[in-house]
């Protein structure tokens, strides 16, 4: 295999372009939070029990697709597969961009964003949620490292640490993420250990979608030639992350289905929850994972613009995972009184939780992803991020095409 | 908090509690003394002596009846926007119908100040914290409005601030963005009085909620505990409410 050369793409007026266009969006984010913070949150469709909306969605998604996008550089660092080492470089920087761009929703929804500087110096260590705050500061500082001993050709001994240290520690994040759901012991819907580990292997999947569709769309713009090697071998990699994350959904609710007290949360997930089953059956399941497996595997799978499909309903299909747990596990009333009906109550007590996701929520969401793209895009400019050439004779010499498909 | 700003307030009815002690401690000491050992001086931290509870008796609550609720949002400045689904509701009744046999019930569902509060195991920053003597309260400055404590309540007791208020009470401090909840009206339990929602059921001949120290044997609260069977709501989880139900 010959030495690889990373260069930074392009500046110029389709670089300023290119950024100005993500830009906006962010710029429209930054406007949404500032009219949800003036206004309060009675503005979106959150209320008090519906606590959490599309906003986290969003965060949620990208926190977890963060340390997924990792994982090409774990491949190379960890498990030595030479084919992915010219591609941890770009591994490590989404995994900090898409970080970043969750954090700044979540951060951005708060109901006092201004507080950010009491959330970092007030810690209960009880709380998965301040051993959060420590695992994403902490990821982006080693991520940060890794990529420094990585791009630093006198540092690149220290590469393999580096790669395993980070590689530990995205597993305890996600851990961490799983587990805001995981440790609620109020809500029939969380609850559940297996969150940790179906969080961690949703990464796998969310973080090499987003992956594959940005190193796609950045050697497609900047020209660049990218060889079929390397896209098929991490599309067939994205199928069995896809199979992979099915599987753990199907454990989650097969165990809540045997015990008669999660009955109720699995019927309105499952059967008769109106918007949270068509998201759960039509958006999750079919043309979120079924599809993009249909596409991948079959004979779609040896096409670009195909692959690139599949990668984006598998993003789609993500969010509405998430919209699922997140929204529909708190729609679902919660069991105070077993064997009793809620007839009356003034704060909707046993009734499903109404929420209508809003403008300003879903812009803000959105922005997050714009920020993630945006930072992705500087980054590979100012810095030796992506090599020149994929092309397959580049990339490994052992592997035609053909084989990897 | 509210000890801070309602500091010259405490200081007076200190001062003024202690002069009708110290009277009272003269003329009659084994009734009197009682009554006072209940109370927190403002210059005395809150100790693990006292375990504050409330015992509400649903089959005393009446069917209709409104007063605990209206009682709270007056004493705690809580005034509504109009919007039930974003609006702050500290207490609120809830009328039940048994599946099975059909038989309907009433009663008012607040913060249980449970002895390991979710809410307070979640809270990053420590906002959400537990007095030593059982109340459970939020510090609303440091709370960031992050709302994990409310997914983790059991009861959906907390309310968050969804806009501006107006007309806040002193010793009741709110704050838009933050998460709130029944505070068991912390500031009149300190000087010895009851909350807001107990002595309206009380005015009312009700008598469906009963307030006081479950540490003390001789308190009312805890002679009925003793004296009669009441329950948790969500015992399972372990939580050991401070609120406790009689005919659920």
């Amino acid at each position: 295999m010959k030495a690889l050369d990373y260069r930074e793409i392009d500046g110029g007026l389709p670089f300023y372009m290119l950024v100005g266009a993500i830009g906006v969006f962010v710029l429209a984010a930054l406007g949404a939070a500032f009219y949800m913070e003036h206004n309060g949150h009675w503005v979106t469709g959150m209320n008090n029990q519906i606590v959490w909306g599309t906003p986290h969605v969003f965060a949620v998604f990208l926190i977890v697709a963060a340390s997924g996008a990792l994982n090409v550089a774990s491949i190379s660092s960890v498990f030595s597969k030479a084919m992915y080492k010219p591609l941890a470089r770009l591994s490590g920087l989404l995994a900090i961009t898409l970080l970043v761009g969750g954090l700044a929703v979540l951060v951005l929804d708060l109901g006092r964003p201004d507080r950010l500087i009491v959330a970092m110096t007030y810690y209960n260590f009880k709380s998965i949620f301040a051993w959060n705050i420590m695992l994403y500061t902490g990821f982006m500082g080693i991520v940060a490292i890794y990529l420094w001993m990585m791009m630093e050709r006198k540092m690149n001994q220290y590469t393999k640490i580096a790669g395993f240290t980070a590689f530990i520690w995205r597993l305890t994040l996600t851990t961490g993420t799983g587990s805001i759901f995981g440790f609620l012991v109020a809500r029939q819907a969380y609850d559940a250990a297996i969150m940790a580990p179906m969080f961690i292997i949703m990464s796998f999947s969310f973080g090499l979608a987003i992956f594959i569709l940005v190193l796609m769309g950045l050697y497609r713009w900047s020209n660049r030639p990218l060889g079929d090697a390397i896209v098929y071998r991490l599309k067939n990699l994205l199928g069995v992350f896809i199979a992979a994350v099915l599987y753990f959904v199907m454990a989650y609710h097969l165990t809540n289905l045997y015990a008669a007290e999660n009955h109720g949360v699995e019927r309105f997930i499952l059967m008769d929850g109106g918007v949270y089953t068509q998201m759960f059956w039509i958006v999750q399941v079919g043309i979120g994972s079924l599809l993009p497996l249909l596409l991948l595997f079959g004979p779609a799978g040896k096409s670009r613009l195909w692959i690139g499909i599949a990668c984006l309903l598998t993003i789609i299909g993500g969010l509405a995972q998430i919209y699922v747990i997140i929204i529909g596990g708190q729609a679902y009333p919660m069991e105070m009184f077993p064997g009793k009906e809620v007839i009356e109550s003034s704060f909707f007590d046993g009734v499903v939780g109404s929420y209508t996701p809003s403008l300003p929520e879903f812009v803000l969401g959105i922005g997050g992803i714009a920020l993630a793209l945006v930072a992705t895009v500087i980054g590979t400019r100012v810095l030796r991020f992506l090599p020149v050439s994929l092309a397959d004779d580049q990339v490994d010499p052992h592997h035609s095409a053909a084989d990897a498909a | 908090m509210s000890e801070e700003s309602g500091i010259d307030v405490y200081r007076r009815r200190f001062l003024s509690g202690t002069a009708k002690a110290a009277a009272g401690m003269a003329v009659a000491p084994g009734v009197f003394l009682h009554e006072v050992a209940h109370g927190k001086p403002a210059d005395q931290a809150v100790t693990s002596d006292v375990r504050w509870g409330m015992l509400i008796d649903s089959g005393k609550c009446a069917d209709g009846c409104n007063d605990c609720v209206t009682a709270c949002n007056t004493e705690n400045g809580l005034t509504g926007h109009g919007r039930p689904a974003t609006d702050a509701q500290w207490i609120r009744k809830v009328k039940l119908k048994d599946k099975q046999t059909g038989y309907t019930q009433t009663l008012p569902m607040l913060c249980q100040h449970c002895e390991h509060p979710p809410c307070v195991d979640v809270c990053p920053t420590g906002a959400s914290f537990k007095r030593p003597d059982g109340i459970v309260l939020v510090d609303k400055h440091i709370c960031i409005g992050c709302r994990y404590c409310m997914l983790a309540c059991p009861y959906k007791a907390r309310s968050f601030i969804h806009e501006d208020l107006q007309d806040q009470m002193p010793y009741a401090p709110r704050g838009k963005g933050t998460v709130e909840s029944c505070t068991f009206c912390v500031h009149r339990v300190d000087s010895d009085r009851t909350p807001a929602c107990v002595e309206a059921c009380t005015a009312e001949n009700h008598n469906a909620m009963v307030f006081g120290d479950m540490n003390d044997p001789d308190s009312e609260i805890s002679r009925q505990l003793k004296q009669y069977n009441s329950r948790q709501i969500r015992p399972d989880l372990q939580l050991n409410t401070g609120v406790r139900y009689r005919g659920i």
